[in-house]
């Protein structure tokens, strides 16, 4: 080993004469930019779907605009949309609530079903009878899916806290346990003879749809947006006001951003992490809770099971975390949805998510850094 | 790909140096890391590094292993000028460094880390074999430790060895050890020492970077002290100097700057801190029984050379950390082990010294910042709701009142300059008259005319009555600002001394208790 090298001269031949240059950015962006950034992203995402479109033989101008008219062409699909993103809205909020802790939250769709089994419960078990007053129902079944939704937050919540499990695994295997759960009730003890789906539940359980009011307003023949929207944006709101008007919520947001700078501020770091899954499982339970009795009205696993835990977590990125944002973003979401029943290989919809999600993510990037094309030292 | 032919010389002293460093010059943005630093390491001895934090030694040894680029200035190694451009060009020429933070694969085994990034074996790891290799490799030179056994299960003390063995592994001929014992134990650190002398008796030449007098005077051969990025000492002989020499050549002899300080009798005793024993992070022992008090109306130093137990105790009084024996009291009150927030509720601020990862939180408001402490209680916030108007409106009143620069109070403080940074933090803490401040570095990385401003602000504040502990590595500023200034070393205080004798105060920084010094006249050689 006495062979020594003396300069570093082999490997070196040819160098680009250009490079790409980082900087971070010092300077607060404009209140603007990051909206711009975000829809230039979207736009990139799209010419980027249109060429894969265009490879597999489709025409990428008639594929978005069918997928247009699909979703938001008449006041009847675009109802349709708005009852595909609802559910959306529920679980975006609970992910968004989560991930403003840094708590991965990847269960929202186990703490959807287990909402839509505490409605369900109400209903079927039944602990108020079929005739009982709507006012009674709603808000009855309302406060079950939170706490059974609560309830599977509350366990990777506290076992975060405690135990340290990772959050990330326990709420992931909680969605399986959650399909099984509510898969023993509709097989055993609640099924319509014998078919793997709970009896139809009385109308009175059911969450008003437009369509109920269409003997005064003929407009909403047919329309099946329900109540559950409502719900979803008040609680949007008011989930804007614990972030960022409330005490809480600036607890939420300072660990979040340095758990190091909120322990140097006697918060109460386990404390937080338990109340927080607990209302984000809540949050998504209550979408549970209005997709069964808004849209399915009665307990079945796969309308119920449908992934919207995990579109949720796309949506809450894509709104930057903000809960107002996620009620356009969930639209735009439920439009895809809608929209892969109409075009043909259904996968192109997806496709596009996945590509939009991507992008976004990636734009994120030029918030936070200048990007400049240097000349190559002489290094 | 050259032979060197080794030319044997008749007398040791002819044969050039194994390493020789030039009029290095490396500037950092807005400081002066190493100027025109000249060192020269020769054959199979240990040449020793010494310097405060911040002097430059580490930045010196970064450039020699290729992890920095100097300005200007040559090395030479065996004689030859060499142009590193990265730590593989370093490691080629024989010059290995061994950094404080271990650079280590836990889940790995001794052996695999020990190949990682080499070219052999290819595509087939016969761990077997190279475990033996490896294992004779540790026996040749008393570095004990199982080839087989995974990173996670070694001591610290071990996975040093696996550091040193990797370097060795790769041929390295000058081997550079930062700062080696900080995370050792005591015990460890004797087996260390033997190790280093069997490396020398093997032909392997050492640099030793420390800012422990005791142990560089006990283990080199030679010595280079570093002030402020300068040579104050250059590759003296270890026996001509003693330890005073030494103390006073890494302290410096600036002058005191004076500051406005206004005569004031110290009143009450508000924090009294008594007997207290902590463990550090990695569960050693970091204070040994530390007894003080500070009282109202005056500012306490602790000097101390960084790691020496000053962030530890800085965590038990505000309650960041659990003491494992003592008791420390606010106003009569035990604070200590009872939760930050219970001593926030009880009137002390704390200004740490990590401003980024603990004082702030970056992409937070300045609103938010100024908040942290107050936002429990009105006016900030009323029952659930957080009153954003109100917050706002203080968080102007302190920007007006602290300076801070910053066009938005709802800009996001990771935006703001390091200065700006600390007024914001410094706004919080002594907003709403605290009676007792713990600021560690508080000026740590400012220019000049922000460290004026903290000065200021902190002896504002003991004006107003409030007790000040000043933890700090700034001798000059210890003094300028305190009434007495306690030194603290290995976890234990050395002495109290209220003028800024730097002999005395050097001694006790690096081990020598007050009264010791006073007996023995501090005239021992070493």
């Amino acid at each position: 080993m006495s062979d020594t090298k003396m300069t570093a001269s082999g490997s070196q031949g040819f160098r680009f004469p250009y490079r790409v240059k980082l900087e971070p950015r010092l300077e607060m962006p404009s209140r603007y930019f990051p909206a711009l950034v975000s829809i230039g992203a979207v736009l990139v995402a799209l010419i980027i779907g249109g060429i894969l479109i265009a490879f597999s033989g489709g025409d990428p101008f008639r594929s978005y605009a069918h997928i247009a008219r699909a979703s938001f062409g008449n006041l009847g699909v675009l109802s349709d949309t708005i009852v595909k993103a609802t559910p959306i809205l529920f679980t975006s909020l609970a992910c968004i609530i989560a991930f403003r802790m840094k708590l991965w939250n990847i269960g929202a769709e186990g703490q959807f079903i287990m909402g839509a089994f505490g409605a369900s419960f109400v209903v079927l078990l039944p602990v108020l009878p079929a005739d009982a007053s709507p006012w009674l129902f709603i808000p009855l079944m309302m406060l079950a899916s939170m706490i059974t939704g609560g309830l599977w937050g509350f366990i990777p919540g506290y076992l975060k806290a405690y135990l340290r499990v990772n959050e990330i695994i326990s709420t992931l295997m909680l969605n399986y346990i959650a399909v099984f759960w509510i898969n023993f009730w509709i097989f055993a003890v609640w099924s319509e003879g014998g078919f793997q789906m709970s009896p139809k539940f009385p109308d009175n359980a059911w969450l008003p749809r437009l369509l109920d009011f269409s003997k005064s307003f003929p407009a909403f023949r047919g329309l099946t947006t329900h109540l559950g929207l409502l719900i979803g944006i008040v609680a949007a709101v008011i989930l804007w006001l614990i972030i960022y008007r409330s005490r809480w919520g600036y607890e939420i947001r300072l660990i979040g951003d340095n758990p190091h700078a909120a322990r140097y501020a006697g918060i109460n770091i386990a404390r937080n992490t338990v109340l927080v899954m607990m209302l984000s499982g809540a949050l998504a339970g209550l979408g549970g809770m209005s997709e069964v009795t808004g849209m399915v009205h009665r307990l079945q696993t796969s309308p119920i099971a449908a992934g919207y835990g995990f579109t949720g977590i796309i949506v809450a990125w894509l709104s930057k975390l903000n809960p107002l944002v996620a009620i356009f973003v969930s639209i735009l979401f439920g439009a895809l949805i809608l929209a892969g029943r109409e075009i043909q290989p259904s996968g192109v919809p997806k496709m596009i998510q996945g590509i939009i999600l991507v992008c976004l993510i990636a734009s994120d990037f030029l918030l936070r850094y200048r990007v400049r094309i240097v000349r190559t030292e002489e290094a | 790909m050259v032979q060197q032919p080794e030319v044997p010389s008749p007398s040791a002293m002819e044969a050039p140096p194994v390493v020789e460093m030039r009029k290095i010059v490396k500037r950092f943005p807005g400081v002066l890391a190493n100027e025109n630093v000249d060192f020269d390491l020769r054959k199979s001895e240990i040449h020793a590094l010494l310097g405060e934090n911040g002097a430059g030694k580490s930045t010196l040894m970064n450039v020699l292993a290729g992890l920095y680029r100097q300005e200007s200035g040559t090395i030479l190694v065996k004689g030859r000028p060499v142009n590193f451009v990265s730590p593989r060009d370093a490691i080629q020429a024989g010059i290995g460094m061994i950094h404080q933070h271990f650079m280590l694969v836990p889940t790995q085994t001794v052996t695999e880390n020990i190949l990682l990034g080499l070219d052999k074996p290819r595509f087939r790891m016969r761990l077997k074999e190279y475990d033996q290799v490896i294992g004779d490799l540790g026996d040749r030179f008393g570095l004990k430790v199982d080839p087989s056994a995974k990173i996670w299960q070694l001591s610290v003390g071990e996975q040093q060895r696996v550091e040193l063995l990797k370097m060795l592994y790769r041929g390295a001929e000058v081997l550079i050890m930062d700062e080696p014992t900080a995370v050792l134990a005591p015990s460890e650190i004797d087996g260390l020492f033997a190790t280093l002398r069997s490396m020398i008796a093997e032909g392997k030449s050492i640099i030793f970077i420390s800012h422990k007098l005791q142990e560089v005077t006990a283990i080199a051969d030679r010595i280079t002290v570093l002030r402020k990025g300068k040579v104050t000492a250059g590759g003296q002989p270890i026996g001509e100097m003693t330890r005073q020499e030494l103390a006073r050549l890494m302290v410096g002899r600036d002058v005191v700057f004076h500051v406005d300080k206004k005569q004031l009798e110290p009143g009450e005793i508000v924090l009294s801190v008594a007997n207290i024993h902590a463990d550090n992070d990695k569960g050693l022992p970091a204070l040994r029984g530390v007894t003080f008090d500070v009282r109202a109306g005056e500012v306490v130093g602790l000097a101390g050379v960084a790691g020496n137990g000053q962030n530890e105790l800085s965590q038990v009084i505000t309650g960041l950390r659990r003491c494992t024996e003592g008791c420390v009291e606010l106003n009569g009150e035990v604070i200590c082990n009872q939760g930050s927030l219970y001593s926030i509720e009880r009137g002390l601020a704390y200004v740490p010294e990590d401003r980024n990862r603990v004082g702030s939180s970056p992409n937070l408001s300045v609103t938010d910042n100024v908040i942290m402490k107050k936002y429990r209680k009105a006016p900030i916030s009323r029952g659930w709701i957080l009153d954003m108007m109100t917050a706002t409106r203080f968080a102007q009143e302190l920007k007006e009142t602290y300076d801070i620069i910053v066009p938005k109070v709802e800009t996001p403080v990771r935006l703001l300059s390091g200065g700006n940074l600390q007024r914001v933090i410094l706004a919080r803490e002594f907003s709403g008259q605290p009676k007792m401040i713990v600021a560690v570095q508080p000026t740590r990385g400012l220019d000049v005319g922000a460290i004026e401003g903290v000065h200021r602000l902190l002896l504002t504040q003991r004006e107003t009555g409030a007790a000040i502990l000043l933890i700090s590595e700034e001798l000059e500023e210890l003094f300028s600002l305190s009434d007495r200034v306690l030194v603290i070393y290995e976890g234990k205080l050395m002495g109290e001394v209220r003028e800024a004798d730097l002999d005395t105060v050097g001694q006790m920084m690096t081990g020598t208790p007050l009264e010791e010094i006073r007996k023995g006249g501090g005239k021992q050689n070493v």
